[in-house]
């Protein structure tokens, strides 16, 4: 059977046939039919022609096979040294295969790749780092991933979370109209704690755009009402769109490019319609990525820039407190052991580890703060990466995964986790749900807000 | 053959090689696309040269990288390969007397006891390198034929050397088969995975460019190799 019903190569375009599949509980008749789905190696060679090129076919070429990068995985570590979770041997047995092969490769082949694509490899790009000729598998990865996608061979949430940004431009269903009543609605719950706090919506020349990851405004709403308590005591003037407001991108993930592009360019047409001096996005990693890191290239910026200059939340926070806008009661400052989890996706691949390590000194009591090991750029990635939390055909893999970061926060001591990445949040809570450590995780915003000074003119009336 | 081989035949193998390690290191550049690989290579000039030195020299010094410290058995057999096979061919008095004899230059020369030094690092290392294919499982499922092809061909001037400079059998032969083993190599560099004796400088230094342009380069202290 060449496509199927729920399983097929073409990109969902309407509410209706996401909504079909999403019916398809656990993606059962979806997986069942890609049992049956053809390969198009006209198109999948042409793609290859069309698209990898000279960075990427020398990667495969000069691979000296020297074995230099397993160390550096950590899914090979924790799959007892296993040899085929080397990364060399994971993108040649895969990629390198494809190309060897002309695309010629069956049905067989290819749920082979997507489950050493979406289950062996995180993207977390830690063996680029470690292989003497620079060569990035976690990058060639990504790159296989949208070949995977062109031929349907994709795991069910990933096509479905793709198919969210086409409709809803969110990775969940969350509406336009949902999202500023809800940001308006938590706002409203704490203006008794906060007299003046408001949100504004599509405000022209603010200062800050906020953008959001819509799990906040589905499952986290306090999340939004955290941000606007921090923007409203350190004073500043911001805004957030009614549309383009959703930073994350599962479209990055399942290799959609065209749904990254539809993406990541609602948030930049929101900026070119509001003007702000910046744009922050929230605590996530992922969303950072997708629309500060890569989206430029998606939407054709050749600059590589968006915009407007946009900075991750921790860089916007770390500016608060060094500049004073935010002031932390020294009394309510942590006064236990407490580490850092660093997420690959702006720490390793944006540089933000002395920005994330000076929040940690205004907020932390002296003598409290631990590092993990490895940390900073080198930091192993939470376990739950580029999207493997999400994928339930691969929850076994991911679970093994996740002790790394056990082992890791065990091995450190810390009885919390600061966690400012959606990915890495969840990731550690469940290895707390499946390995029960007694490690306290946490985002940023609630924390502060917790130990912040409030201005006495801010201060509610006895 | 010896005067075919000192003769025609090396000026045709180091123009092929010359030539061919050009070519490909202009391609490569060439086919750079800001686009297909996401790296806004043209906008940041100066911090992506910046970057690509970076990865560049740190990769070029032993142990100098998170990934040399982390394997030091690998990095003593890999500098003690790389360095003679560097030096000894560039810099040995008798290729220079050579050279001399043939364009009229000659290069600074190492000492002979130096020489026979590198040389033999060369080849124990190579054997260890190989070693290290047949015992490391991570890097047994890597290794082809081709893999151990292309250390073979890399070691056949080295061994054939040092055979001709003990003078063990016949000299003649050995300086032949030496001289034909180097020259195989010398065609050989621009279409196999020898091409990484420019390709590594290429590859390094896009990846050095990415993280300088595109992946924090611009903020903070840079990347910690």
């Amino acid at each position: 059977m060449p496509e199927g019903k729920y399983c097929n190569k073409k990109p969902i375009e309407t509410e209706e046939e996401l909504k079909e599949l999403l019916g398809d509980t656990g993606g059962k008749k979806y997986y069942e039919e890609m049992k049956a789905l053809d390969v198009d190696s006209e198109l999948l060679w042409k793609t290859i022609g069309n698209t990898l090129k000279s960075r990427t076919k020398t990667w495969l070429e000069i691979c000296a096979h020297c074995g230099m990068c397993a160390d550096s995985c950590f899914l090979y570590l924790i799959n007892d040294r296993d040899p085929k979770q080397v990364p060399a041997y994971k993108i040649q047995s895969t990629l390198g295969e494809i190309v060897k092969r002309k695309g010629k490769v069956d049905n067989e082949f290819m749920h082979m790749v997507m489950e050493t694509a979406w289950a062996k490899c995180t993207c977390c790009n830690r063996c680029g780092m470690y292989c003497p000729h620079g060569i990035d598998m976690g990058v060639m990865f990504g790159y296989l991933r949208g070949l995977c996608y062109q031929q349907g061979f994709v795991p069910w949430e990933l096509k479905i979370g793709a198919g969210m940004h086409r409709i809803y431009r969110a990775q969940m269903d969350v509406t336009n109209e949902e999202f500023v009543e809800t940001f308006k609605w938590m706002v409203e719950e704490y203006e008794e704690d906060y007299p003046g706090l408001e949100v504004s919506v599509d405000k022209e020349g603010a200062d800050i755009l906020y953008t959001v990851n819509a799990r906040e405004v589905k499952h986290y709403p306090e999340d939004l009402a955290e941000a606007a308590i921090l923007f409203h005591l350190a004073g500043e003037n911001w805004t957030v769109p009614s549309s383009g407001w959703e930073q994350t991108s599962l479209s990055m993930f399942a290799g959609d490019w065209a749904a990254c592009k539809m993406q990541v360019e609602s948030v930049y047409s929101a900026m070119e319609r509001l003007k702000p001096k910046r744009m922050v996005g929230t605590e996530c990693g992922h969303a950072h990525r997708a629309t500060v890191i890569e989206g430029p290239y998606w939407a054709g910026r050749s600059n590589g820039k968006p915009p407007v200059e946009s900075i991750h939340y921790v860089e916007w926070l770390a500016e608060a407190l060094r500049e004073g806008k935010l002031k932390v009661d020294p009394a309510k400052r942590i006064k236990k052991k407490v580490t850092l989890q660093d997420s690959c996706n702006y720490i390793r691949n944006n540089g933000l580890k002395e920005i994330t390590r000076e929040i940690m000194s205004y907020i932390v009591e002296p003598g409290y703060f631990i590092e993990m090991t490895p940390n900073k750029e080198h930091n192993f990635c939470c376990g739950g990466g580029g999207g493997f939390n999400g994928i339930g055909i691969f929850r076994p893999q991911r679970n093994k995964a996740l002790i790394t970061k056990r082992d890791q926060l065990i091995n450190s001591g810390a009885e919390l986790v600061i966690s400012p990445c959606h990915n890495c949040w969840d990731a550690i809570r469940d290895l707390e749900d499946e390995y029960k450590i007694g490690i306290k995780w946490s985002f940023l915003k609630p924390l502060l807000v917790s130990m912040v000074e409030i201005p006495e003119h801010l201060k509610p009336k006895e | 053959m010896y005067k075919f081989l000192t003769g025609p035949m090396f000026w045709l193998s180091l123009c092929i090689c010359l030539i061919g390690m050009i070519v490909r290191f202009v391609l490569y550049f060439k086919g750079l696309s800001w686009q297909l690989d996401r790296v806004a290579y043209k906008a940041y000039p100066v911090q992506g040269f910046k970057g690509a030195m970076n990865s560049i020299l740190k990769w070029l010094i032993p142990f100098g990288t998170y990934g040399w410290r982390k394997q030091p058995f690998m990095t003593v057999i890999f500098f003690g390969f790389h360095t003679g096979a560097i030096l000894v061919p560039l810099f040995l008095p008798a290729h220079n007397l050579f050279l001399k004899e043939k364009i009229g230059i000659s290069l600074i020369t190492l000492n002979p006891v130096f020489a026979d030094i590198l040389t033999w690092s060369v080849i124990v290392s190579a054997f260890f390198l190989i070693l290290r294919r047949i015992s490391l499982p991570e890097v047994r499922i890597l290794t082809t034929a081709y893999d151990y092809f292309i250390l073979l061909l890399s070691m056949a001037p080295f061994i054939t050397g040092l055979i001709a400079r003990y003078e063990i059998g016949s000299y003649s032969f050995w300086l032949t088969a030496h001289i034909l083993c180097g020259e195989a190599l010398l065609i050989a560099i621009p279409f196999t995975k020898r091409s990484h004796i420019v390709l590594f400088f290429a590859s390094r230094a896009q990846l050095g460019m990415d993280y300088a342009i595109k992946r924090g380069g611009m903020k903070g202290k840079g990347m910690a190799w």
